[in-house]
């Protein structure tokens, strides 16, 4: 198999489970340079996983996971960690440091993995808050900072080391709706002015059709579709049309399966006496 | 009936064989702690940190809980030898029971209580709240830079807390033996000087301190780290590592007694 250069994610095959049910089975994807790529997908079907296997957090059972040409499954500590330098993931509820400043929260990944001077580090510090807006919020503790404000300040800090990757666990989610488009026009304008690429899992599909390159819904174990927004907006099978619609009806089904109600309500009280 | 008992030993089979997991696996991350020693050791600053954020959450309970064990001691223990006309004794009889015993065994189940659970809690919200992921894949080892410091400052804060409480009861033996009481402050200083051992009695007692410091700060670091990342699952690591603790330090001393000052 030939290694293309443009292609900085590349999962081919890849299953994965937790106990002995999978949850991938035959994952396959490819992810191009400078791309904003969106994950949907109802929850539990995998989207964090899918990320912890990016991040090598987690490894793959079959198949193989390749960033930047690496097969991240087959490093060691150093190496994962050396290749992790280089990714940035930004947690759902942001995950900062609360026994940290905001200033020393971004300030956080500089003193551990860089041995700059701490007058450099003030300067980048600032540099990154002043990009997503939070410059005069430097002193404030993270217990003090709104839903919104906290997501930025854990986008600066993951931002810090300028990542290759960007990587977004459902970064939407709880926002009101101002927060939340200038979170996603954030991430578009970091992606393009960094030169990096991005994943955003998310369950806010308007957002993603505005800021995202491609979209890719995860089901039934796998890749069940991979479109562009404009793709997306037209498609006819049901089970997509379900999620852009958001409908009640349809492949997805409401009840999680279960004996027929009577059954429940009256045999098992007649068990029971 | 037999079947109560067979579910009683099921369950009780069941308790042993995930009781033997837990400590395997305590076992192994005993390991990771102390390989990654080097790298916390060197950072000192930041097990100085956590010593002064677990002495400042001990110290009072410490000092007070010495001033009073030492008093009641005195009492005591002037009630019995009196009997014996051997009063002068007292402060012997203090020293010993507090250096070896009673200074590390409760010094290290109020730390437990007040500084165990609270690392336990720390690092178990760190968890439930993603912090630990986060550092991960900032390429930061949360073994190192959380857990590391946290455990060797239990280490170290402990024999010098247990220090404190002896000294904080000796203080309270006199104030009731000599000031009250009124035995003869000459004779129950002389007597502890003369009959207090520092290799025996001191050092064999700091030992314990340190064992015990080990063993509390590994339980609350590892249930802190292991904690169901849910508000139960960070309650549950609490109030095990203040129960596990507890029993370990209980097991341990004797342990240690038997091996320190038999025969
Ligand atoms: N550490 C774990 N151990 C066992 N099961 C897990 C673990 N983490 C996640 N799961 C399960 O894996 C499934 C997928 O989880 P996740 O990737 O978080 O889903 P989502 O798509 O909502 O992000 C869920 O059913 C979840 O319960
Ligand atoms: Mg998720």
């Amino acid at each position: 198999m030939s290694i293309d250069p443009d292609t900085l994610i590349d999962l081919d095959g890849v299953a994965f489970g937790h106990g002995r049910t999978l949850l991938f089975d035959g994952v396959d994807l490819r992810i191009k340079r400078g791309q904003v790529v969106a994950v949907i997908g109802s929850s539990g079907v995998g989207k964090t996983t899918l990320l912890r296997l990016i991040g090598g957090q987690i490894t793959a059972k079959a198949g193989s996971v390749r960033v930047a040409g690496v097969s991240v499954g087959r490093l060691d500590r150093k190496g994962l960690y050396a290749l992790r330098r280089r990714m940035g993931m930004l947690f759902q509820q942001g995950a900062l440091f609360t026994d940290l400043s905001v200033f020393d929260n971004v300030a956080f990944p500089y003193r551990e993995n860089t041995d700059l001077p701490e007058s450099m580090i003030r300067t980048l510090v600032l540099l990154k808050l002043e990009t997503v807006g939070l410059r005069g919020a430097a002193s404030v503790m993270p217990s003090q900072l709104s839903g919104g404000m906290a997501r930025r300040v854990a986008l600066a800090r993951a931002i810090a080391l300028d990542p290759m990757l960007m990587m977004y666990d459902e970064p939407f989610t709880g926002l009101d709706p101002i927060s939340l488009g200038m979170v996603g026009r954030l991430i578009r304008r970091i992606n393009d002015a960094f030169g990096m690429t991005s994943i955003i899992v998310t369950h806010d599909l308007n957002e993603s059709l505005l800021i995202a390159d491609r979209v890719i819904l995860l089901a039934d174990r796998r890749v069940y579709a991979d479109m562009t927004p404009a793709e997306l907006r037209t498609a006819t099978d049901p089970f997509v049309r379900q999620f852009v619609d958001g409908a009640f009806e349809g492949p997805v089904p409401f009840h999680q399966p279960a004996p027929p109600l009577a059954e429940d309500l009256f045999d098992r009280a007649a068990h029971r006496h | 009936m037999q079947r109560i008992v067979i579910d009683v030993l099921g369950d009780l089979g069941g308790a042993v064989i995930d009781g033997l997991g837990r400590l395997g696996r305590a076992a192994l991350f005993f390991g990771r702690v102390l390989g990654v020693s080097h790298r916390v050791l060197r950072r000192f600053g930041q097990v100085t940190r956590e010593m002064r954020a677990s002495g400042v959450r001990s110290v009072l309970i410490i000092v007070v809980s010495g001033l009073f064990v030492g008093m009641v001691l005195a009492v005591q223990g002037h009630d019995v030898l009196q009997r014996f006309g051997a009063s002068d004794s007292l402060g012997v009889l203090v020293a010993l029971s507090l250096v070896r015993e009673l200074g590390p065994v409760v010094t290290a189940l109020l730390f437990a209580g007040r500084a165990g659970s609270a690392i336990a809690a720390e690092i178990g919200l760190m968890r439930a709240t993603d912090q630990l992921s986060a550092m991960e894949m900032m390429a930061v080892d949360p073994v190192a830079r959380i857990v590391g410091p946290r455990f060797y400052g239990a280490v170290f804060s402990m024999p010098l807390l247990a220090a404190m409480f002896s000294v904080l009861g000796v203080f309270g033996a006199w104030l009731i033996g000599v000031r009250l009481i009124g035995i003869d402050a000459g004779s129950f200083w002389s007597q502890m000087q003369a009959t207090v051992d520092f290799r025996h009695d001191v050092l064999n007692g700091l030992l314990k301190s340190v064992v015990f410091g080990v063993a509390v700060g590994l339980i609350a670091v590892f249930e802190g780290f292991h904690a169901a990342p849910t508000a139960g699952g960070v309650s549950s690591a609490t109030t095990r590592t203040v129960v596990i603790s507890s029993l370990a330090v209980l097991f341990l001393d004797f342990v240690m007694t038997t091996w320190m000052f038999r025969g």
